[in-house]
C-alpha cells in the first residue's frame, strides 16, 4: 500500500512539474504587464515536442542521444526520494539527501558531456559555464543540508522533516541561514535570473540553454521536463524542509489530500516570490556568479556555526 | 555654408597646394569638390588627418571610360568631396585607410564592386563580395547587367581568411550569420580565452541587395522609394538624404511646410527607434520588465504614426520636392498628446531604471569605447556622442528646418553601454522639444515644389542627421531625369568597426548587450 502511494506521489510530482513552470511564467507575465499564456502551455509544448522527430547532429555519439533519458531518469529518481505529499514513504528511506545531491550531479555530468559531444562552440561554452557554476553551488548546497542534518541528527530527508514537525515553531538562526543559502543555490542550479536567463535567445549569454541548443523533438521534451522537475525539486525541498507544516504524516485520504493542497499552496507562493525577484533584478555578469555562490556558501557555513554555537548544546 | 567654412577651408587649400598637391577647386552650394591627382590620394589624407578633418564617406562611380573615386571629409560642419579621376586601364590609387581606419571597409567595398585597386591597403581581403559573383567581375561597372548572373543556389561563402589566434586555452567561437533572434544576418568570429574576448572580427555583407546597381536608371520618385528601403528602420533618414541630394542636383528648394514636416517625421523616427533600443539593451541583460514597457511605448508611438501618416514606419512620406503626407489640426493634437504621455511615462520609468543597481552593474564600464578610438574611427550618432564626439549635423551644419530651432546636442563621455543608453534617453527628450517647436512653426503652405529635370551629370550630396547619426547620400543624374549613380552611406558603415574595438577586454556573454548598445544596421552596411 505504502509503495503504491509512493509511486502515485512520484507520478504526481512528474505530472505537476510543468504546471509549476506554467504558473511561474504566468506570474512573470502579469508582473511585466503582459498577457500570459495558458497555465497549461508547458504541457502543450512538451506534447508538441514529443511528437516531432529529433534532428541529431551527424557526429553525435551515443552520449548525445542517450543523455536525455539518463537525465530524465535521474530527475524522476530524485523526485521519488523527496517527501512531496507525505513523509515516511518507503522510497524516502532508500536514499538520503547526499544521494539526492549525487543524482543532481549525475544528471549534470551527462548534460555537460552531451553539450561537449556535438562539438559546437556553444555547447562547449555552456558545459564549461555549467561546471563552473555547479562546482561552486554544490558545496554551498551541501553546507546548507549539513546544517539541517546536524539539527536532526540524520541525512534522511523524511526523518529530518519529521524532526522539524515534532518541534514547535521555533526560530532557529541556523535554519534561517540554511534557508537563505538553499534559495541562492536553487536559483543558480535551476538556471534562473540573475544567474542564467531561461527565456533568452542570445546564445553567447546562455549557460543551461547553450548545452541543449542542439536538442530537438522528444530529446528536447525530456530535457525540458527534467529542468521543470529540477525547479520543482528545489521548490519542494525548500518548502518541505523549512516549512513542513501540512505534509501528511499518516496515509489517510484526508491527510494526503490536505498534504497535496499544502504543498501546492507553498509552491505557488514560492513561484510568486521567484517571479517578483526575476522581475526586479537584471542578470549578473558571469564573473559575479562566483561572488554570489561564495555568499551562499558563507550563509551555509554561518548556519552550521550558529547551530554549533547556539543550538547544539540543547 | 557656415561662416567658419571659408576660414579653415581656404587656408588649408593654400597649404595643400603649397605642399605640392595640385587641387582643382569647384565650389558647390553646400559642399566643395577638390579634384586631385590619383597618386596624391594618400598624401592628401595625411594632410587632412593632420588638419583634423574627419573622414566621412568613400565611393566611386564610372563615367564613360573613367572612374571617379570620391572621399568625403568634414570639419566644423563644412564638407569637402575629394575626387580623383582614374583611367579604366590604370584603375589604382594609394589607399587612405593607412591614415584613416574608417576608410578601410569602404575602400574594400569600392574594390569589390568596381575593381578600383587601392595600393598598400592594410587589409586587402574581399569584403562585400561573398560568392554571388566571381572574383574578377565587378557588378557596378556599366557592362555588368543589373540582373547579374544568378545561379540557382549561391555557393556557400567558404575559406574567408579570418584572423587566427593560437595559444593554450584560446578557442574560436563562430556566431551567425543566422542568429536566434529576429535580427539581420551577420557573422561574428571571436577568439576567446576562458570568457575573455581576445579579438572579434565582423564578417558582414550577407544582405548585399545591390541597391547601388538597381538605383541606376530610376526616376527621382522611384529612387526616393528605394532609398527609403536602404535600412528599414531609417526609412525617413535615407529618403530625406536622397531627396536632399536630388533637390540639390535639380536646384530646387522645398517649401517651408514640407521642411517642417520632414523634421517632424525624422524626429518621430528617432524617438521610436531609441525607445526600441533602450528596451532591447535592457532585455539583453535579462531586465525584461523594462523591455516590455519600452516596447509598449514604441508601439503606441508607431500606432500614432499609422494614424497620422498612414505608415507605421513612415515609409514613402518623403518624396523629391517635398512630402507626400500632411498633418491636420486634429493630428497636431494627437502629436501633442503623444508627447505629453511619453514624457509622463518616461518620468515614471526612467527613475526605476536609474535606481536599479543590478542594471547599473551590467551597463556601467561594459563595452568601453575610448574618446581617441571613437575619434579615430569617426564614430557617429549616439555611439560617438557617448564617447565625447559631439558632432551633430542638426547643430553644426543645420539644414532646414533645424536652422530655426533651439537645440541642445545630447552628450556623455563615459564611453560605456550606460552612456550610449543615456544619450538615447537625452535624444528622446531633445527630439520631443524639437517636435514641439516644429509644430509651433507650422503654417499653411505648399507641400511640394514642382520638379525640374536636372541637367545630365548634375550631382548632389544629401547630408542628414538620421537617428543613428550622419547619413551621406550621393546622387548623380543622367540625361532624361534618370539616376546615374546613387550611394547612400549609412552611419552603420562607420560605426560597425567601433564594435570590434569596444568589445575587447569584455567577456563573451557581454557581447550581445555591447552589440545592442551600438545597434548597427546590417542592411544599411551591406547595401
Amino acid at each position: 500500500m505504502n509503495w503504491i502511494i509512493a509511486i502515485i506521489q512520484t507520478l504526481l510530482f512528474v505530472a505537476l512539474a510543468p504546471l509549476l513552470a506554467g504558473w511561474l511564467k504566468w506570474c512573470k507575465c502579469r508582473l511585466q504587464n503582459r498577457r500570459a499564456p495558458s497555465l497549461f502551455q508547458p504541457y502543450k509544448d512538451l506534447i508538441k515536442l514529443s511528437s516531432k522527430q529529433p534532428v541529431v547532429a551527424e557526429h553525435a555519439s551515443w552520449i548525445f542521444t542517450r543523455s536525455p533519458y539518463i537525465i530524465f531518469s535521474a530527475m524522476v529518481l530524485a523526485a521519488s526520494v523527496v517527501p512531496f505529499i507525505a513523509v515516511d514513504l518507503p522510497t524516502s528511506a532508500s536514499a538520503d539527501v547526499i544521494v539526492l545531491v549525487g543524482l543532481f550531479g549525475f544528471a549534470r555530468f551527462f548534460l555537460a558531456l552531451a553539450g561537449l559531444d556535438i562539438g559546437t562552440a556553444f555547447g562547449g561554452m555552456g558545459s564549461s559555464r555549467e561546471m563552473t557554476v555547479s562546482s561552486l553551488a554544490e558545496p554551498a548546497m551541501l553546507m546548507a543540508v549539513f546544517t539541517l542534518s546536524m539539527a536532526a541528527s540524520t541525512t534522511n530527508l523524511s526523518v529530518a522533516i519529521t524532526h522539524v514537525l515534532e518541534q514547535d515553531l521555533v526560530l532557529r538562526p541556523s535554519f534561517v541561514f540554511a534557508l537563505l543559502a538553499l534559495i541562492l543555490v536553487a536559483v543558480a542550479e535551476t538556471g534562473r535570473i540573475p544567474i542564467d536567463n531561461p527565456t533568452t535567445h542570445l546564445e553567447l549569454t546562455m549557460i543551461h540553454e547553450a548545452m541543449i541548443l542542439e536538442y530537438s523533438g522528444r530529446h528536447l521534451a525530456l530535457i525540458e521536463l527534467a529542468s521543470q522537475l529540477k525547479l520543482m525539486l528545489y521548490g519542494v525541498l525548500i518548502a518541505n524542509i523549512f516549512f513542513p507544516w501540512g505534509i501528511a504524516e499518516s496515509f489517510t485520504p484526508e491527510a494526503l489530500g490536505y498534504g497535496l493542497l499544502a504543498i501546492l499552496g507553498k509552491l505557488a507562493l514560492l513561484a510568486i516570490i521567484l517571479g517578483i525577484s526575476e522581475t526586479v533584478v537584471a542578470k549578473m555578469r558571469l564573473f559575479r556568479v562566483q561572488e554570489y555562490l561564495s555568499f551562499a556558501y558563507l550563509l551555509g557555513l554561518l548556519g552550521m556555526l550558529s547551530h554549533i554555537i547556539l543550538e547544539a548544546s540543547r | 555654408m557656415s561662416t567658419q567654412h571659408n576660414d579653415w577651408c581656404s587656408e588649408f587649400l593654400t597649404r595643400v597646394i603649397a605642399a605640392g598637391i595640385p587641387v582643382t577647386h569647384i565650389e558647390k552650394s553646400t559642399f566643395d569638390i577638390w579634384q586631385i591627382n590619383a597618386y596624391d590620394w594618400q598624401q592628401f589624407a595625411e594632410f587632412a588627418h593632420h588638419e583634423g578633418l574627419r573622414w566621412s564617406a568613400g565611393w566611386a562611380e564610372q563615367r564613360d571610360a573613367q572612374y571617379l573615386v570620391n572621399a568625403c571629409f568634414e570639419k566644423q560642419g563644412s564638407y569637402i568631396v575629394l575626387r580623383a579621376t582614374l583611367d579604366e586601364a590604370a584603375a589604382e590609387l594609394p589607399s587612405q585607410a593607412t591614415v584613416y581606419p574608417a576608410a578601410n571597409r569602404s575602400e574594400r567595398h569600392t574594390h569589390d564592386l568596381f575593381g578600383v585597386k587601392f595600393t598598400d591597403h592594410p587589409d586587402p581581403r574581399r569584403w562585400v563580395r561573398h560568392q554571388a559573383w566571381p572574383e574578377h567581375s565587378y557588378p557596378l561597372r556599366k557592362d555588368f547587367p543589373a540582373a547579374g548572373y544568378p545561379e540557382a543556389v549561391t555557393p556557400p561563402d567558404m575559406n574567408y581568411p579570418f584572423i587566427k589566434a593560437d595559444g593554450a586555452g584560446v578557442y574560436e567561437i563562430p556566431v551567425g550569420p543566422v542568429h536566434a533572434g529576429i535580427i539581420e544576418p551577420g557573422h561574428f568570429r571571436f577568439q576567446a580565452v576562458g570568457e575573455l574576448i581576445l579579438n572579434l572580427e565582423e564578417r558582414l555583407g550577407y544582405v548585399h541587395k545591390g541597391i547601388e546597381k538597381i538605383a541606376e536608371g530610376r526616376t527621382p520618385e522611384s529612387l526616393a522609394r528605394l532609398a527609403g528601403r536602404v535600412s528599414g528602420d531609417t526609412t525617413v533618414g535615407h529618403a530625406w538624404a536622397a531627396c536632399q541630394a536630388m533637390e540639390q542636383a535639380a536646384e530646387i528648394s522645398i517649401p517651408p511646410r514640407a521642411a517642417l514636416l520632414r523634421g517632424i517625421l525624422a524626429e518621430r523616427e528617432r524617438i521610436a527607434n531609441h525607445l526600441g533600443d533602450m528596451g532591447a539593451i535592457c532585455n539583453d541583460v535579462a531586465f525584461i520588465f523594462a523591455q516590455v514597457h519600452f516596447t509598449r511605448l514604441r508601439e503606441l508611438w508607431l500606432r500614432s504614426n499609422a494614424k497620422i501618416f498612414k505608415s507605421r514606419l513612415l515609409m514613402d512620406c518623403i518624396i523629391p520636392g517635398g512630402v507626400s503626407c500632411d498633418i491636420l489640426e486634429a493630428d497636431c493634437i494627437v502629436v501633442r498628446e503623444d508627447i505629453k504621455r511619453l514624457r509622463k511615462e518616461l518620468d515614471q520609468l526612467i527613475p526605476a531604471l536609474d535606481l536599479n543597481t543590478t542594471l547599473e552593474d551590467r551597463l556601467y564600464t561594459a563595452g568601453f569605447l575610448s574618446e581617441p578610438i571613437a575619434a579615430a574611427f569617426g564614430a557617429l550618432g549616439y555611439v560617438g556622442r557617448a564617447s565625447g564626439q559631439t558632432f551633430d549635423i542638426r547643430r553644426d551644419a543645420p539644414y532646414s528646418p533645424y536652422d530655426k530651432v533651439a537645440f541642445k546636442v545630447a552628450a556623455e563621455n563615459q564611453g560605456d553601454i550606460a552612456s550610449r543608453f543615456w544619450v538615447r534617453y537625452k535624444e528622446i527628450i531633445a527630439a520631443m522639444k524639437l517636435l514641439e517647436q516644429f509644430m509651433q512653426q507650422l503654417e499653411p503652405g505648399e507641400l511640394t515644389t514642382p520638379w525640374q529635370i536636372p541637367t545630365a551629370g548634375a550631382e548632389g550630396l544629401g547630408i542628414i542627421e538620421g537617428w543613428r547619426g550622419e547619413i551621406i547620400s550621393f546622387v548623380r543624374f543622367d540625361s532624361g531625369n534618370t539616376i546615374a549613380r546613387f550611394y547612400p552611406r549609412d552611419p552603420s558603415i562607420i560605426n560597425w568597426p567601433a564594435l570590434e574595438k569596444l568589445v575587447l577586454n569584455n567577456i563573451v556573454p557581454d557581447f550581445p548587450v555591447c552589440n545592442k548598445s551600438l545597434n548597427g544596421s546590417y542592411s544599411g552596411n551591406d547595401l
